[in-house]
């Protein structure tokens, strides 16, 4: 008995050291969570700044416009905390991609150096150009242009990225 | 038969209205001043636009290349201009536009000379390129790019099944074609087989179409099976088919092609006949019209018929008419707009009236009668799936198999209370989607992000040790001047320096500035007042050093 007991006791101690499951750090699984707009909204540098914030206890789950109101909610799944609205003056706004005006752009490689996500090509003194399918919306590029030829544009719904509707129900018939 | 047929779970049993429309032979439709050829008729990419609003076309000619993979080509319905190549209604639930070409008819409808192929002596790569360079996409409705379904990629498909079970209670178009031209479709089948390599072929009709039956029975060669499977709805769908002819169930989330099926609709092979054995392009299908019009029929339709030119050929709508449902009543959609042409995925429009589709009862709340679940075919719990979509929880609703749903509208026809379950579970699903595709794009934006930082850091390491090693180089290369000044020639290039220094010192002594004779006593004190001031700082600066 006691061998047995000497055996397994071995055997589990072994597999406690062997086979121990490197947990995800929980910055890792805020980061998964947040948009990756890179936009600073939240007051941070970026979304992984934010994740590691959220982790320390020292920023509040409700600073993330982009994320909405769905990522306030995940983020309390995550954290085991109460779900909040969104934070005072933080508005969600429509999904946007920038665009160039090719008219009035000179070329300066500002917004190039200001994107986080290297969504902008172009060279000094030649035109820029906004890969809109890596665009996240963050805004960054618009300050840095000397010439304001940066603008918004909201993404519209195509016949793929069209939704199906949530179906209203008429538990009574219209008077 | 001596076959033994399998019996789905579920299904349901809806009126039949196939003797409206399958009674007249297919008719041909005059030639039309107009056509609207939208470039996405199928699953994937869109075709890219090959013409511009001016180019003439002929009738067949490629006006929309396949993009990607996942894609297939576009042709013109008959020869004439382009009149322009912009977003034009298009038959879709959302009623949204997208990109089409438009192109007007010269009345002559000239064709480009089709090229037959000896597909028994082609490789069978080169003979899908033919396929996907014709446009198949499969007609059954989900249109997807007919070229890579023939590609056996690696796997055995050891059974190919041709679907004609048609269980749609209005749709006849496929019925019409099996009656009509089964020795045509049958060489379609051949094709298909051979590119396939399938050593068994089963052709499944449900048993309320006697006719074709009989019609393809007598095509068939030897080799090929006709079996009637009985009348149930969804009878046709893919999965349920399957398993009716043979037994077999398609895993969860996986296609047929994982068990070694493939299944293709019978439209589909009657096509490829067109396009492989005439050379014909896709630029038409058969289409049914039916419903609340003066003679519901099928027709041989050019892909870009308007749709209201469709119901025009059908003698026109009655009076009475209350709309238009494009597909069966089970699964298809509400057209929104009839300017939307027929597309390759478009099998049937059924004009609707009050008394053949009433206004939808009032919904009522779930009284947890199981009724979805029974009629299931696919054996999911529809219930649970509705009550977690109605409540959003995405996640959880996707946990009961939401995405093994077909759409196939059982539970919502059964339902005791008249929830319009599938539009529950479309609106997850394209929800899910939608998450998909944005966790999609933050892990790129994510990985893009770490990149830029990594860029930048790596950049201002490299500049540093760019500084560094020249700094290196010149304290080296000082250091080295001044142990060996060896050699002759930098010798000879010292001295010529020097002696060009020795004569601009000499000039620099011998000439005076010459504005400074003569001055008036101001500007000789101003003069004076800067030079006390430049020693004053030439001292500052000398006691600071």
């Amino acid at each position: 008995m006691a061998a047995i007991g000497l055996v397994l006791g071995g055997i589990l101690g072994w597999a406690a050291i062997k086979l121990r499951v490197q947990d995800d750090p929980l910055v890792e699984k805020i980061d998964a969570i947040l948009p990756q707009t890179q936009c600073g909204q939240c007051g941070f540098a970026g979304c992984k700044p934010y994740a590691e914030a959220i982790a320390k206890g020292e920023a509040d789950i409700n600073l993330c416009p982009p994320g909405g109101a769905e990522g306030v909610k995940n983020l309390a799944e995550l954290l085991g905390v109460d779900a909040k609205p969104l934070g005072e003056g933080v508005e969600p706004k429509p999904k946007s991609v920038a665009v160039i005006d090719e008219n009035t752009c000179i070329g300066c490689t500002l917004c190039i150096q200001a994107c986080p996500v290297d969504a902008i090509v172009g060279a000094a003194k030649q035109l820029h150009v906004i890969v809109a399918a890596q665009c996240t919306g963050c805004e960054l590029c618009l300050p840095p242009c000397p010439v304001d030829c940066i603008g918004m544009q909201v993404i519209k719904e195509d016949v793929v990225t069209w939704k199906w509707r949530y179906p209203i129900h008429m538990m009574k018939r219209a008077a | 038969m001596s076959r033994k047929l399998y019996t789905f779970n579920g299904g349901v049993h809806p009126d039949g209205h196939k003797a409206m429309s399958n009674g007249t032979p297919i008719r041909a439709m005059t030639l039309l001043p107009r056509y609207i050829v939208p470039l996405r008729q199928h699953i994937g990419t869109p075709a890219r636009p090959l013409v511009a609003a001016g180019d003439t076309v002929l009738r067949g000619q490629t006006i929309g290349a396949a993009d990607g993979y996942v894609s297939t080509a576009v042709h013109a319905p008959t020869s004439g201009r382009v009149v322009a190549v912009e977003p034009r209604a298009v038959p879709h639930p959302s009623g949204m536009f997208d990109l089409a070409v438009v192109i007007e008819s010269d009345g002559a409808d000239r064709a480009i000379e089709f090229q037959p192929l000896d597909w028994r002596n082609l490789d069978p790569s080169a003979l899908r390129n033919r396929v996907r360079d014709m446009g198949l996409a499969g007609l059954g409705g989900a249109v997807f790019p007919s070229y890579i379904k023939l590609n056996p990629g690696g796997q055995k498909i050891h059974t190919l099944i041709l679907n004609g079970a048609e269980c749609e209670p209005w749709i006849t178009c496929d019925d019409r074609l099996m009656r009509e031209r089964a020795p045509e479709l049958v060489r379609g089948i051949e094709i298909m087989r051979h590119a396939l390599g399938s050593e068994t072929v089963l052709i499944g009709i449900e048993d309320n179409k006697p006719e074709a039956i009989a019609a393809l029975r007598a095509a068939a060669p030897a080799g090929m099976e006709v079996i009637a499977v009985p009348t149930r709805y969804p009878g046709g769908g893919g999965k349920q088919l399957t398993y009716s002819l043979t037994g077999v169930e398609t895993p969860a989330g996986g296609r047929s092609t994982d068990v070694g099926i493939q299944v293709f609709n019978v439209g589909t092979a009657y096509s490829l006949y067109r396009a492989v054995e005439l050379g014909e392009p896709m630029i038409s299908r058969v289409a049914t019209i039916t419903g609340h019009v003066a003679q519901p029929g099928n027709f041989e339709v050019r892909v870009g018929t308007p749709l209201s030119d469709l119901v025009a050929a059908a003698g026109g709508a009655l009076a009475g008419a209350s709309g238009e449902l494009i597909g069966g009543p089970m699964m298809g959609f509400d057209l929104r707009d009839s300017d939307a042409p027929v597309t390759k995925a478009v099998n049937c429009l059924i004009v609707k009236n009050p008394r053949l589709f009433p206004a939808k009862p009032i919904e009522l709340p779930c009284i947890r009668c199981g009724a979805c679940a029974q009629a299931c075919p696919a054996d999911l719990q529809p219930f649970e799936m509705y009550w977690y979509s109605r409540a959003k929880d995405f996640g959880r609703a996707q946990s009961y198999n939401l995405f093994d749903c077909i759409e196939c509208g059982c539970c919502s026809y059964v339902c005791p209370s008249h929830i319009p379950l599938v539009d529950y579970f479309r609106f997850s699903k394209s929800e899910i989607w939608e998450r998909e595709r944005e966790k999609r794009s933050a892990d790129q934006a994510r990985v893009r992000h770490e990149f830029k930082v990594f860029r930048l850091e790596r950049e201002k390491q490299d500049k540093a040790e760019k500084f560094a090693k020249a700094a290196e180089k010149s304290r080296e290369s000082a250091a080295s001047n001044a142990v060996t000044p060896a050699d002759p020639d930098a010798e000879k290039k010292k001295a010529i320096l020097q002696a060009a220094l020795d004569r601009a010192q000499k000039t620099k002594e011998t000439v005076t500035p010459k504005n400074t004779e003569n001055l008036t006593s101001g500007v000789q004190k101003e003069i004076d007042a800067i030079e006390a001031r430049r020693a004053k700082v030439e001292e500052k600066t000398e006691s600071h050093e």
